[in-house]
């Protein structure tokens, strides 16, 4: 009996031996050199996953990062400057400096400025939404509102509002890795710098269409009159296809196209409120 | 026995309401709005501008290119302004809009009821006519007829199809015009025979119209080399190639054309179209659309000039109804359906079918039960449930490799569907992605 199991033992023991050379040979003969610098690239970078630096994944990602000579063009929007600060130090390379930016709807038709002309009841995909007619309203460039983007988004930062049925975007959590961006199917998010205080100031429309026809199908749509164009000091403004556009690089926060929107089509967030002006009124009434 | 296609297909309620009602030919309207695009291939070129006096059958744009067609006036007038207009999708785009004045004829077009069946011209001829008369295929796909009639070297094409299955529930407008003009379709299809260099024509009419078979038939005797096929009833048997395997016993090939089987398939309404333009000298500018729905107080199928608005044409068939909850454009197998009815009237549009609020919300969705009942509806041997998974989920190069850009988009799948579950609506995504992503491909 006791010899059965010193026989196995004795038997087994060789052949594991046995495997473990062959196997140590084998290594050796297919062993693959990987940069272990890659390893510490990835543990720095914070496995999100999101693919918002243009790679399948963070590992594709450190794997690029280990090879190019600079970073230019390469950056992490989620870990944003320290965590590229932390991979420029593994890497003894320096991190450009990349604006952090965040995602922005560029539309703002509710309900109450955009009224519902047709009730769709296919599937809620705004893909197919889209490819099979206008929308439930008569503008054919706004939010669909079947949330695309919401699906696509990994951090939980955008929601979509059951009652403007508009998806709302999170700023604490957005890290503006361009998944939403792509998922819509008409463009109508933008991925703008981030500014002090959160601070915002962005034509919230996409309406392609001449003033009359944009004014009919929403209230608040751009309909391309210029005051901003022309109130604006700093040249930040531009009118293209019948739409103004606001250069986040080159705007100052003054707030006065804000102003001269007629529509309101102007959005300005996370501002202190005006102060109202009551100097000017005053005057007035001490000459009476 | 009767001949029909032998994969899939699915039977859905007839509802052939206006089947008895002749065609009526509706007045000009008091304005027109002619979309330059109506039609599968590049948009037409306005030639005509603002301010323009135009007369019925002039030529108001021209084809671009080879895969596309003329548009011609409808009605006679002044060009109020070239602008866009909302299409049948709520899109815009560019369209002619015509203020009516009389209606003054192009002084080439016989008008006269008199049915001429010598054909004066050569093949040649028929095609350019084809061409110049902005002939695009009326069963619904508008695809440029005068393509169609090329045969390129190296092919031949050995019979010629039309096409009186109309198998698309409650439409009736194919039915009627053979019924009412059973003489002027077969003289046009002698003149596509003779345009496509064929002695056998083959005309496939679905058993649910007795009275078209029975009328085209007598007819037929006295047409060297037509003959009429009753068919037996199924959806999609109108589809081309459905038709060509029904008929002939041929099978085209995934991602190839009829022409490579030796067939050419026309509808019956483009064979009219073709009588009109050759013997007739009218360009394509009016067609038959069946309005109908249960809750409609006149269904009927009218006469009408591309523009018209759909409003006006809703309006003489008694008005919308109160309880309308879907109006579609086309038959409610493959029609969409529209956010408005200020669409203009186009040369694709075959029918109107206005649903009642009830009738026309979808079930819920259910999850997939694995009946494979969509796959054996499947008339072109795909398998809808994987196509639509593919597509939810972004697989669209293994959707490819599954064929999906060989779908013809009928809607069997759907309507057979236990689950309500939105195959054709993945699907035709689906679709369109991979028929992107290849032309991407193509272009590198």
């Amino acid at each position: 009996m006791s010899s059965t199991v010193l026989i196995t033992i004795i038997c087994l023991s060789l052949l594991a031996l046995f495997s473990a050379v062959i196997l140590y040979f084998i290594a050796q003969k297919f062993k693959v050199f990987e940069d272990p610098r890659i390893d510490e690239v990835q543990a720095a970078l914070p496995a999100a996953n999101c693919g918002g630096c243009g790679f399948a994944g963070c590992r594709n990602f450190a794997e690029a990062l280990v090879k190019a000579d600079t970073f230019e063009g390469l950056n992490c929007p989620v870990g944003g400057a320290p965590v590229m600060a932390d991979v420029a130090r593994i890497l003894g390379k320096t991190a450009p400096v990349v604006e952090p930016t965040v995602a922005v709807l560029l539309c703002n038709g509710t309900p109450e400025f955009r009224p519902r002309t047709s009730q769709y009841n296919g599937v809620s995909d705004c893909r197919i939404s889209n490819s099979l007619y206008i929308g439930e309203t008569d503008c054919s460039y706004g939010c669909l509102g079947n949330g695309d983007c919401e699906r696509s988004c990994k951090f939980d930062a955008l929601h979509m509002d059951p009652v403007t049925g508009l998806p709302v975007i999170i700023d604490e959590k957005c890290v503006s890795c361009g998944a939403c961006v792509k998922a819509c199917p008409r463009n109508l998010i933008e991925l703008r710098k981030k500014a002090k205080k959160d601070r915002k100031i962005y034509v919230a429309c996409s309406n392609c269409d001449k003033g009359g026809p944009a004014r009919r199908a929403c209230k608040v749509a751009c309909i391309a009159c210029s005051k901003c164009f022309k109130v604006c000091e700093f040249g930040a403004i531009t009118i293209e296809n019948n739409l103004a556009y606001i250069d986040a690089n080159k705007c100052t926060f003054c707030r006065k196209c804000a102003i001269e929107c007629p529509t309101n089509a102007i959005i300005e967030l996370n501002f202190p409120p005006r102060k109202p002006k009551v100097e000017v009124q005053t005057e007035v009434t001490n000459v009476k | 026995m009767l001949k029909t296609f032998p994969l899939g297909g699915v039977h859905p309620p007839e509802n052939k309401l206006t089947a008895d009602i002749p065609i009526e030919y509706l007045s000009v309207p008091e304005s027109v709005i002619i979309p330059v695009s109506q039609h599968i291939g590049s948009p037409a070129n306005p030639v005509v501008n603002k301010g323009d006096a135009v007369r019925t059958g002039q030529l108001i744009a021209a084809g671009k290119g080879f895969i596309s067609a003329n548009i011609h006036s409808p009605v006679s007038g002044k060009v109020n302004k070239i602008d866009f207009a909302s299409d049948s999708t709520g899109y815009k785009q560019t369209a002619i809009f015509i203020d009516v004045e009389g209606d003054e004829w192009l002084d080439t077009i016989d008008r006269s009821k008199e049915i001429i069946r010598d054909i004066k011209l050569s093949p040649e001829e028929i095609v350019k006519k084809c061409f110049e008369s902005g002939i695009v295929g009326l069963g619904g796909a508008t695809f440029p007829s005068h393509v169609k009639l090329t045969v390129q070297s190296g092919k031949k094409c050995e019979v010629l199809i039309i096409n009186g299955v109309e198998c698309e529930p409650y439409l009736t407008a194919d039915h009627r015009l053979m019924l009412e003009k059973g003489e002027e379709i077969l003289t046009g299809a002698t003149i596509l025979m003779k345009a496509l260099n064929v002695d056998r024509a083959m005309i496939g009419i679905e058993n649910n119209k007795p009275d078209a078979i029975a009328h085209i038939t007598k007819l037929a005797t006295s047409f060297k080399g037509i003959s009429v096929y009753p068919l037996k009833v199924k959806y999609p048997q109108g589809a081309e190639k459905q038709l060509i395997k029904a008929l002939t016993g041929r099978e085209v090939p995934s991602g190839r054309l009829p022409l490579d089987v030796g067939a050419v398939v026309h509808n019956v309404g483009t064979a009219f179209a073709v009588y009109e333009a050759v013997q007739k000298n009218k360009p394509l500018f009016e067609r038959v659309v069946t309005v109908t729905g249960k809750s409609l107080s006149k269904p009927g199928n009218y006469m009408v000039r591309t523009g018209t608005s759909l409003a006006r044409l809703i309006e003489a068939a008694g008005g919308l109804p109160d309880d309308t909850g879907k109006i579609i454009n086309g038959g409610p197998m493959m029609g969409k359906a529209l956010n408005n009815t200020d669409v203009p009237v186009v040369k694709g549009m075959s029918g109107v079918v206005i649903f009642p609020a009830g009738e026309s919300l979808r079930d819920e969705i259910k999850p997939c039960i694995r009946c494979a009942k969509c796959v054996s509806a499947c008339p072109l041997n795909l398998e809808p449930f994987l196509l639509m998974t593919l597509s939810e989920k972004g697989l669209f190069e293994r959707a490819e490799k599954e064929r999906i850009t060989d779908c013809m988009e009928c809607g069997s799948c759907s309507f057979t569907c236990p689950a309500s579950r939105p195959l054709l609506d993945y699907i035709r995504l689906g679709k369109s992605s991979v028929i992107k992503m290849a032309r991407a491909r193509n272009l590198k």
